[in-house]
């Protein structure tokens, strides 16, 4: 039962995974509404990874060099751009207040929110990298390695992102703000994800940068929907 | 050392004086600055039990 | 039996108010002497140094400026976790007053850092680890401002900020550990701020001394910006009333 349903019916306590994969469920249905929306996301990241080239000319030479980077940072941005749909409207319905008064657990419920946030913004991203990639001239290897460390980064940046989406609930200040307070938590992610696909370059496997996202992503699953649902609380409170 | 080679610090006194200098009148603004939002807090004491 | 100093008595505004206004002056001045002597050993006694000339006497405003930077972030990350554990409102006027006092350290650092690089290294920002991971430093300083300065009510941007400058603590030393691995990647043999190991002792006391200066001096400024944030924040209360009658009353 939601969770709406389950507070009506008295119940004080109510199963964390349950409470996630509802959460996972509810936000991909309102997201899948509004595909315009997550198309103009995908749509920003190849628009900024296309402004690269056109900023500092078109010989292939630079474009291998800056191209892992170039990508990671667009992923980042666009990241960025899209933290607001993880509670925006929830905070703003009071969905999300009766969402901390539930009996599920908020950190089960904001993980699935994160989790449904990261299949419609981060995936995309993922998917897409290997063509913009080749723009690049990134080699099929240097393509494998960078599409495997978005795969692991872009929840990472989801993650770490709906923390300062939390703090930062109804204020005026806008985004740039939460830019201000996410980017320095993503400089780890982009130095070992752009960092993994140098490593290919230079005749090694980028398996150290890649584990390394891999833990980053394991703390990340752990912590961050606690601080997240910390912060949140001390939005709604 | 004379006065004038330690203004020079060995050809290097733009470095040198740049960085000294320059902290100095941060840390000066910033004491300035906390001295005036202190004593402007002090009158808004004072002003509140006027009421 | 006499009990040891209940520190709990100090915990709220009221009480500390006048602790901060008697330990300030006590504090800047024993800074003032504290940069006297300094000064002294890093340019009268100091020896020069053999590669880098006259120019390495920045080390005594850059390398306490940095400590200093960090150990306020420390600090300030410490007064934040007391005010969410024990949901003071005091410790997370600390950390308030700590957080300018911290941003203009970093911004010293930085500075002196690229006057420091310039005759060193050829360039004024080469991008290596500390300086890089300095940066982002006053990034964190800024984020945790800017994040009070945006939450109206004071508990909440207590909190909120409080949860922000503990998320960013925990993350200092992964952004440090990836900008070094970063730095190294990219630069080969690693660039260090104070050269060998072997660094005359004399030089070591006079960055101590001049950190210690640098400590002091935080810790009175924090005192005096304390007391201006108890008293914008608690002047509905009645001591603040008081406070200011007895001022008045005394001219």
């Amino acid at each position: 039962m939601t969770p709406f349903d389950a507070a009506i019916a008295g119940e004080t306590s109510a199963g964390a995974w349950s409470g996630v994969g509802w959460a996972v469920a509810r936000d991909l249905r309102l997201a899948l509404r509004s595909k315009a929306e997550l198309g103009v996301q995908l749509l920003f990241y190849v628009i900024v990874v296309s402004l690269f080239p056109l900023g500092v000319g078109p010989e292939p030479a630079l474009l291998r060099a800056i191209g892992p980077g170039v990508l990671w940072v667009a992923a980042l941005l666009a990241s960025l751009l899209s933290l607001s749909r993880i509670f925006g409207s929830d905070f703003g319905d009071g969905a999300l207040e009766q969402m901390a008064l539930s009996p599920y657990p908020l950190p089960a419920l904001i993980s699935g929110k994160i989790a449904a946030h990261w299949l419609t913004g981060g995936l995309p991203l993922v998917v897409i990298s290997p063509l913009l990639g080749m723009q690049f001239g990134l080699s099929g290897g240097e393509l494998t390695v960078l599409s495997a460390g978005l795969l692991l980064g872009t929840p990472i940046l989801s993650l770490l992102g709906a923390i300062g989406a939390a703090l930062t609930l109804g204020l005026r200040a806008g985004g740039g703000l939460l830019a201000l307070l996410i980017l320095p938590l993503y400089v780890p992610v982009l130095i070992f994800g752009a960092g993994a696909v140098d490593a290919v370059r230079g005749g090694q496997s980028g398996g150290a940068q890649l584990s390394l996202l891999a833990a980053g992503l394991l703390v990340a699953i752990v912590g961050a929907p606690l601080a997240s649902a910390t912060a949140v609380r001390i939005a709604l409170d | 050392m004379s006065a004038g080679d330690f203004l020079a610090m060995g050809g290097y006194g733009f470095y040198v004086w740049g960085s000294y200098i320059v902290a100095v009148v941060a840390i000066a603004i910033e004491v300035a600055a906390v001295r005036a939002r202190l004593s402007a807090a002090r009158r808004i004491g004072s002003e509140e039990t006027d009421r | 039996m006499t009990s040891s100093i209940n520190w709990f008595r100090f915990a709220s505004p009221a009480s500390f108010f006048p602790l901060a206004q008697r330990l300030a002056p006590w504090f800047a001045v024993s800074a003032a002497l504290l940069a006297i002597v300094g000064i002294y050993l890093g340019f009268f006694v100091a020896p020069t140094d053999a590669q880098q000339g006259e120019a390495y006497r920045i080390i005594f405003i850059h390398v306490p400026a940095a400590w200093v930077s960090m150990f306020i972030y420390i600090v300030m990350a410490f007064w934040c976790a007391m005010s969410l554990t024990f949901n003071t409102r005091l410790a997370a006027m600390m950390a308030q007053a700590l957080a300018p006092t911290g941003a203009l350290f970093t911004f010293i650092a930085l500075w002196t850092g690229a006057l420091w690089g310039k005759p060193t290294w050829g360039t004024y920002w080469a991008w290596d680890a500390r300086m890089t991971s300095e940066l982002i430093l006053l990034f964190l300083y800024f984020g945790y401002m800017a994040l009070r300065n945006a939450i109206d009510d004071p508990r909440r941007a207590d909190r909120a900020s409080a949860v922000l400058a503990l998320v960013g603590a925990i993350n200092v030393p992964i952004i440090y550990f990836s900008v070094k691995w970063w730095n190294t990647l990219h630069q080969g043999a690693s660039v260090s701020l104070t050269s060998a190991p072997t660094m005359a002792r004399i030089m070591v006391a006079g960055m101590l001394v001049m950190a210690f200066a640098a400590w002091f001096y935080a810790i009175a400024v924090t005192l005096l910006r304390v007391q201006a944030i108890i008293l914008e924040r608690e002047r509905a209360t009645g001591w603040v009333g008081e406070l200011a009658g007895a001022a008045r009353g005394a001219k």
